[in-house]
């Protein structure tokens, strides 16, 4: 059984719906950034799948990319996650809502 | 046949990682699941023959970014069970799934007509990590260069937020004040 | 000769435009002065070009710029010094500097000073436009222009009621015969391809009768709006609400003839429809009777003048309908002169009396108003047509040229007419200067006006006393241009019994009129005497009750639909589906406001929600994409 680049998509797409689901239920802030890194990394997957069966780098070289910027992402988050946290004590997302309109 | 069996084992195995990351109701296990899933990815960069982005994937992911990660977790009571009220949970699974079936609709069913050519096709004869760094030393050196900066930016901002009397400058302050301060710290800890 | 022309035309512009700069500040000597100067400096110019055309230097023709030029249409803003011109402009720079003078005295306790002269002179150079454009495209622009400066001016005091009501009562009538100017501008330009005079006139003949008879009558209508000619001569007696050296230069000198002066300019068009003419001669001896039988009995000094000068107007068209275009230039002209200084002499009487317009509440006024007395006296008898006086070079001519053209009836209608003018001429004389000192009944104490304003008013006087003798010198400059046709009466005798019986008529009309008005017995008249429960008098003193029909017939049902329209289709089709939009945007954003808890979980959820739609809608392009060719295959079979 050959697997092909659409098996691996799927499974892209797979991970991808669970990082969603992560985004939407968390509460907790921490929690919620763990999320955003599976988001990330099953799109990952499909560049470096993509990359290899097209015979094309530019995948790869987006991948890159994209770890550079989650780790720049994490390193600024945890900081305000940190501020936050010194200022209310707390790091949960419904006591977050000073944006109400 | 090898293929095959890696790639089903891992698919499922980063998919139960993932799974327990965002159900979990300890933050500690879910923080343990992720790097495990980071892991287990990094596996599938290596059957796709991108030995050098999976190198990467372990030592960045798995390693720096779950470390810090794993340094914020510190400051916040991890033991304690994360409380979660949950809202319609359908609305949640609906949203995803329709996300992940249209996104294999564009890309399985392809919708993106064939023609794609290799931009930067991969060089026979040399390894990839070699490959890699001929093309994001040429085509995507700027790029690059712009990442380092994002990327120094992003140390410093870590360090202004995260730090304690970031406000402070001790250049601007004289020999008094420093000896102030000196002294005030100094009580805290006898104290 | 182009500098010349460029100041007559410029001037007033720049007059304008200073005065317009203090309009906001208190009243500053200095701007009269310099609006008056440069008035002056455009007569001067204009003599200068007057001289030049005199000496056969020829027609001075200048494109200052290219105006529009769209496919095949092609306007500049071309200006010509032509016989005809020059004669209006003459006409037009010389009243407006006398005005101009004039109103530096009349307007001096007014607050509105500065403003007045900014109006003033930019009505002159919409005038110079009017006669000086080389197309009917510069003289529609003209047009309008004196239409604009002529609704500021009688609505000068917009603080009154009435003052606006006749500002607009103008505009709106001078509205209504533009679009038939506009409609004729059209024709011209659909048939001929031009709006320059000289190849649109050129193309003319070529063209079908029935074409150029409506052209001709389209123009006219447009005409008969400028010139308050019946039926749409209701607003020149209202406009007399404006200040009187405006009533002097606009509703008497210039603007009204501008009318005339189309004609006169059209006249290769209207040679080749004698019929539009014939039809404008009849109804410019109406509109003499007519008016001048208004005049017999009105009670308000400014409006038997304006009644006069419509009823001249009359005579005007008469002549011009009637081929003699020449003739009715030159009374046009010899009008001005005469018709401005009697206006500028009423303005003198009502400085006097603060405002008073009925003259039997006057009287007498002779003995502290001499020099006025003696200027309105000459400028009547100018009017009424004595010899040796202006009026009765042109007027007499003109009915001349009714009788030689042997149009009997329209010669009876202004005969008669030019004894209904001396009398109420010499009525208003009788009843303002003669008689009993009424005035010191009212607590009034009169006073001459200023020296300058009386010297400023003298070439008017000249001018109005030896018009007459310049007949053969403008005969042969005009007939450059126009139709050279001299009216001679064949038979000398009856040229002699004709003459003689006009001047004895007209005299005993003026004798009449000094016997009943001039006597000590007259009172104001309080509605109880004979005469004036008479149903004519009430008919004439009601103006044949026109107004009144106009309130009722055509103000009043257009009231009625106005406002069936405001309340039907503006109220509930046009606001309703403006608020409603309005109502959709403010209700969803007043739904979706909850949308905007603030709470971040939440806007997440939308946001996947959003990332759900948009790739929903790749989805659909790229389907619609791939299978394009299908679909329009489908679509065509379905006929679309």
């Amino acid at each position: 059984m050959e697997i092909g680049l659409n098996h691996y998509l799927a499974l892209s797409a797979i991970l991808f719906s669970i990082g969603l689901v992560g985004v939407m239920r968390r509460k907790n802030l921490l929690l919620l950034f763990l999320a955003t890194e599976i988001l990330l990394n099953s799109v990952n997957i499909a560049f470096a799948a993509i990359s290899h069966y097209y015979g094309d780098l530019t995948g790869q070289m987006f991948a890159f990319f994209v770890i550079a910027i989650a780790a720049s992402e994490v390193a600024v988050g945890l900081g305000l996650l940190i501020v936050w946290h010194k200022r209310h004590g707390n790091i949960d997302l419904d006591t977050m809502s000073t944006m109400r309109g | 046949m090898f293929e095959a069996i890696a790639f089903y084992l891992f698919a499922f195995l980063t998919i139960s990682m993932f799974y327990i990351a965002v159900t979990t109701q300890q933050a500690l296990y879910a923080l343990s699941a992720i790097a495990a899933g980071m892991l287990f990815i990094s596996a599938f960069f290596f059957i796709l023959g991108a030995d050098f982005l999976g190198a990467v994937q372990i030592i960045v992911y798995s390693g720096a970014v779950m470390a810090l990660y794993a340094f914020g977790m510190m400051f916040f009571d991890t033991t304690r069970e994360v409380k979660e009220k949950h809202g319609n949970s359908m609305i949640v699974l609906g949203l995803s799934v329709l996300v992940a079936f249209l996104v294999v609709v564009i890309f399985a069913v392809p919708l993106v007509s064939g023609n794609i050519t290799a931009l930067y096709p991969i060089v026979e004869g040399a390894g990839n990590t070699q490959e890699v760094g001929m093309v994001l030393f040429t085509k995507y050196l700027v790029p690059f260069e712009v990442a380092a900066i994002m990327l120094l930016v992003a140390m410093v901002a870590g360090i202004v937020l995260a730090g304690k009397k970031m406000d402070l400058s001790l250049t601007l302050m004289n020999e008094a004040q420093i000896r102030d301060m000196r002294d005030e710290e100094n009580k805290k800890v006898l104290s | 000769m182009e500098l010349y022309l460029y100041i007559a035309l410029f001037a007033p512009l720049v007059s304008s435009l200073f005065s317009a700069l203090f309009t906001a500040t208190p009243k500053k000597m200095f701007t009269g002065v310099v609006a008056s100067g440069l008035i002056i400096s455009a007569l001067v110019s204009s003599i200068v070009l007057l001289v030049h055309i005199l000496n056969g230097g020829g027609v001075v023709h200048v494109e200052l710029m290219t105006w529009m030029e769209t496919g095949d249409l092609y306007i500049p803003f071309g200006f010509v010094v032509d016989e005809v011109s020059v004669t209006m402009m003459m006409v037009v720079t010389l009243v407006s500097s006398v005005v101009h003078v004039y109103s530096v005295g009349y307007m001096d306790h007014d607050k509105g000073f500065n403003r007045f002269f900014s109006y003033l002179s930019a009505f002159v150079f919409s005038m110079m436009v009017l006669v000086m454009s080389d197309n009917f495209a510069g003289l529609f622009i003209g047009w309008e222009g004196v239409g604009l400066c002529s609704w500021l001016l009688i609505g000068f005091w917009y603080h009154k009621e009435s003052a606006t009501w006749a500002a607009n009562e103008a505009f709106i009538m001078n509205r209504i015969a533009d679009l038939g100017m506009l409609i004729g501008l059209f024709l011209i330009y659909w048939h001929t391809g031009t709006l320059q005079y000289t190849e649109a006139f050129a193309a003319m003949p070529s063209l079908n009768t029935e074409i150029v008879t409506w052209i001709g009558i389209f123009l006219f209508i447009g005409a008969m709006g400028k010139s308050a000619q019946f039926p749409l001569h209701t607003w020149l007696a209202d406009a007399m609400e404006g200040p009187t050296p405006v009533s002097a230069l606009i509703h008497a000198a210039t603007m009204v003839t501008a009318g005339v002066y189309l004609v006169v300019r059209s006249s290769p068009l209207f040679d080749l429809i004698p019929h539009v003419g014939l039809f404008i001669a009849s109804l410019g001896a109406f509109v003499a009777l007519f008016a001048a039988s208004m005049a017999l009995v009105n009670r308000d000094m400014k409006r038997i003048i304006a009644y006069s000068t419509l009823s001249q107007l009359g005579y005007m068209f008469v002549a011009a309908g009637l081929g003699a275009y020449w003739v009715a230039l030159f009374h046009l002209m010899a009008h001005a002169f005469f018709k401005a200084l009697l206006f500028l002499g009423a303005g003198n009487v009502m400085h006097a009396m603060h405002d008073e317009l009925d003259p039997f509440k006057m009287g007498g006024l002779k003995k502290p108003m001499k020099w006025t007395f003696i200027m309105m006296t000459l400028a009547s008898v100018a009017l009424a047509g004595i010899y040796p006086f202006a009026g009765f070079f042109s007027k007499d001519l003109i009915l001349e040229v009714a009788f030689v053209e042997h149009h009997f009836i329209l010669y009876t209608v202004l005969l008669f007419t030019a004894g209904l003018t001396a009398f109420y001429s010499f009525r208003l004389v009788a009843l303002i200067f003669h008689g009993e000192e009424r005035y010191k009944l009212f607590g009034v104490h009169p006073h001459e006006a200023y020296k300058f304003m009386l010297i400023g008013m003298s070439p008017l006087l000249l001018l109005a006393i030896i018009a007459g003798s310049f007949k053969m010198t403008y005969f042969e400059m005009v007939t450059a241009l126009l139709p050279a046709t001299e009216y001679h009466i064949h038979s000398h005798l009856t040229f002699w019994i004709m003459t003689i019986g006009t001047q004895l008529f007209v005299g005993l009309s003026i004798l009449y009129a000094y016997k009943k008005y001039a006597n000590s017995s007259i009172t104001v008249p309080n509605g109880t005497s004979k005469m004036e429960n008479s149903f004519v008098y009430k008919m004439l003193f009601n103006q044949y009750y026109i107004p009144y029909l106009y309130q009722e017939y055509f103000v009043k049902p257009y009231r009625e639909l106005s406002t069936v329209f405001w309340e039907q289709v503006d109220m509930k089709i046009v606001d309703a589906s403006v608020d409603g939009i309005a109502g959709i945007v403010y209700g969803t954003g007043e739904k979706t406001r909850a949308m905007q808890s603030g709470n971040l979980s939440t806007m997440l959820k939308w946001m996947v929600a959003g990332t759900v739609g948009l790739l929903s809608l790749a989805v659909v392009f790229g389907l619609a994409a791939r299978y394009s060719g299908e679909i329009k295959t489908i679509l065509s079979g379905l006929g679309v």
